[in-house]
């Protein structure tokens, strides 16, 4: 008995004694993100190949629900609590460095000239004054989903390459009941899901236009190239009748129910689709335009390192910040939560490009682009806006679309103003 | 503790009294009025939620008078009121002056109507957005081509859409109001009604004579509290309208929703408080003025 209890004392010494010792040197880092599921448990086995590779660093990761982040962040970074390295959305970039939540990336590690090689060109709209305020693991893209059971009661052997081939293969497909009511739709449409992307920054620019311009300043869809990508998305319905905006309440569940020949949505929509019991779908690089342009549209989620950490904490975030923007952490991410990597190294490999579901996507990569929104939600009711006008209230494509410019240019003047 | 000790009883009555009115008056003033003056502060600044609060004057105010919108908006609340409040007060009136002469399972009937109430507002207004799509899966829709007649679109209209989201909320609120109807019905003495049959009144001149002058206090409880809930109107608009909040065109949008867009989505604060200031004051004046004119002299 006293040699049991003389070694448990001493075992629980050397355990206290290790304890502290191991306190003395430890650093520990916070980290931050929204609520996902799958972005939750990715991050989890990130920062468990991270602890294991630098056992002097420990990561704690808290993540909240979406609606509450940015007020939770916003009143803890200033109180000098909350994360290290945050995860935010690209487009709340310039918010957030005004505010001065975060710091840039020291550019000593991240050099500017090193990530615009490495990284996708999109990735450039993270720079600040010649330095990276921040970087994305993993980024995402268009590409257009198919009904593979419907395309072969329909007899169609390939998706559409084209524009004109798309309408043609959306017109096989729709189907209607005996007193002409959309049944089936050929294409999903609707403003308010992802096609708002599809009209900026592939339409308008396949039929020949730029969507903006100073660095996303200046509204400029409203000539000719603006007007024909226009007219060609109303036409789906009114011309072509070969979909209508709401069909089935939202594009992804017409798609889901296998009442949509094809619809357009992004890579983070795969998880959803393969939960879907009985759907087979396959999918396509988005359409090219009339005279071959390709776009696409990227958008993306970065980290950044709040202005709280200093000295050994600053430190350990770089080094956190320098694995979560590695080839291994981006196929990580991808294969856990179907976000695309972030840098071609990583992106196209073999495999991946070669991955039916992920390939097109990651294809797509290497010609998007990435809209600079003021404010995202007020810039896609406008577009949402400009359709409902000409669909409910028989405005002309052309003055629906300058009606859009105008509300759209307020927006954008009032937010860099 | 000498100080207390020297006090004559009425000053110590005074001060337990306050003692236990400070409970509620704290609370009040930290839950209630420092948030309301905060927010009224808010309206004359520039917050983005991550920066700090900058003076803006009036530049708030003067923005709101010229967003066409908010005129939408504000327009598109009163239609809420002026049609939810009457509707929904007359369908619920007749309900409960029935039923209250109904014996055959009455409860049950009761209940029937008082179930919506209970219902979760989300669940409801998903369920009738269902009911309100285009074939296939519109339950009205459906019905209607079945018949042969052409679809109606209830959602996707500027004219239609603000009746189709108004129908449920007046639905949802009926329980509720029946029920304080029946309250105010039973509580009128019945030897009014005696003295009516003994004279041989007529039922049009009991109604009107007798139920409705007595019933008085219960409608303007009413009145007030319908007013006010169709003025904040947000959860069955924003549940109906996920995708295009308030659409098509804003012909639903409330202000209510116009206040969460503008905080929660653009994050301006400020002018997010202003709108608030605008709705706090309308709602003031239309419970004041339904207050004195539905006095008791």
């Amino acid at each position: 008995m006293g040699k049991i209890r003389n070694w448990v004392a001493g075992t629980a010494a050397a355990g206290v004694l290790s304890f502290a010792g191991g306190q003395a040197q430890a650093v520990e880092i916070e980290y931050w993100q929204y609520f996902f599921q799958a972005r939750v448990t990715a991050m989890d086995t990130l920062i468990e190949n991270f602890e294991k590779a630098n056992p002097d660093i420990t990561v704690k990761m808290t993540h909240f629900p979406y609606a509450d982040y940015r007020t939770k962040v916003a009143a803890a970074i200033p109180a000098g609590e909350g994360p290290d390295v945050v995860q935010l959305f690209y487009g709340w970039l310039n918010d957030y460095v005004e505010a001065k939540l975060i710091q840039p990336l020291p550019a000593d590690t991240f050099v500017p000239a090193e990530i615009e090689k490495e990284f996708f060109p999109m990735v450039q709209a993270m720079k600040r004054d010649g330095e990276y305020m921040a970087l994305p693991t993993a980024v995402r893209s268009l590409a257009l989903f198919y009904n593979e059971r419907l395309f072969k009661d329909a007899g169609i052997e390939n998706p559409p390459a084209t524009l004109d081939e798309l309408v043609e293969t959306a017109k096989k497909l729709t189907q209607k009941d005996a007193a002409g009511n959309l049944t089936t739709v050929g294409i999903t449409t609707g403003m308010t899901a992802q096609d708002h992307h599809w009209f900026r920054e592939v339409l308008v620019r396949q039929f020949g236009g730029e969507p903006y311009n100073d660095d996303y300043q200046t509204v400029n869809y409203t000539d000719e190239a603006g007007q024909s990508a226009l007219a060609f998305y109303d036409g789906l319905r009114s011309e072509h009748g070969v979909t209508l905006a709401g069909f089935m309440d939202e594009p992804q569940a017409a798609f889901k129910a296998g009442r949509a020949g094809m619809h357009i949505d992004g890579s983070f929509r795969i998880g959803a689709l393969n939960k879907t019991r009985g759907l087979k779908y396959g999918v396509a690089e988005l359409p090219a335009g009339p005279t071959g342009v390709k776009s696409n549209y990227s958008s993306y989620w970065v980290n950044a390192i709040t202005s709280k950490a200093t000295d050994e904490k600053h430190a350990a975030a770089v080094k956190f910040m320098q694995y979560v923007t590695s080839d291994e952490a981006m196929q990580i991410w991808l294969d856990t939560v179907g976000e695309l990597p972030a840098k071609p190294s990583a992106a196209l490999t073999e495999a991946n490009s070669a991955d039916p579901v992920f390939g097109p996507f990651i294809k797509g990569l290497e010609y998007a682009n990435t809209t600079k929104f003021a404010n995202e939600s007020a810039q896609r009711q406008v577009m949402v806006d400009m359709l409902s006008r000409v669909e409910l209230e028989n405005q002309s494509v052309e003055d629906s679309l300058k009606a859009a410019a105008a509300e759209e240019q307020k927006i954008l003047d009032e937010y860099y103003k | 503790m000498s100080y207390y000790r020297n006090l004559s009883i009425a000053q110590k009555q005074i001060a337990w009294a306050w003692g236990f009115l400070a409970i509620p008056v704290v609370f009040y003033a930290l839950i209630r009025f420092y948030p309301t003056g905060n927010a009224i502060v808010l309206a004359f600044q520039d917050w983005n939620l991550l920066g700090d609060r900058t003076w803006a004057g009036l530049d708030n105010f003067d923005k709101l008078v010229a967003d066409p919108v908010f005129w939408i908006v504000f327009k598109n609340t009163f239609v809420y009121l002026l049609l939810g409040t009457p509707v929904s007060l007359l369908i619920a009136f007749a309900i409960a002056f029935h039923l209250d002469r109904v014996r055959f399972m009455h409860g049950f009937i009761r209940a029937l109507y008082f179930l919506p109430f209970l219902t979760s507002a989300v669940a409801m207004a998903w369920v009738w957005r269902w009911f309100y799509q285009p074939v296939p899966i519109g339950l009205f829709n459906n019905f209607l081509s079945t018949l042969g007649i052409p679809q109606i679109s209830f959602l996707n209209s500027t004219t239609n859409a603000l009746p189709a989201i108004l129908a449920p909320a007046i639905w949802a609120g009926l329980g509720f109001q029946i029920i304080i109807f029946m309250a105010g019905l039973r509580s009128i003495p019945q030897t009014y009604y005696e003295a009516a049959r003994i004279d041989g009144v007529s039922g049009w001149t009991v109604l009107t004579e007798i139920t409705l002058p007595l019933l008085k206090p219960t409608m303007v409880f009413l009145v007030v509290f319908s007013s006010i809930g169709f003025l904040r109107i947000f959860d069955h608009v924003f549940n109906m309208t996920t995708n295009n909040p308030g659409g098509p065109l804003n012909s639903t949008k409330p202000m209510v929703l116009m206040i969460y867009d503008t905080a929660f989505n653009g994050y301006d604060m400020g002018y997010a408080a202003a709108q608030t200031v605008v709705l706090f004051t309308v709602l003031l004046i239309v419970s004041l003025l339904q207050l004195f004119l539905l006095r008791s002299r």
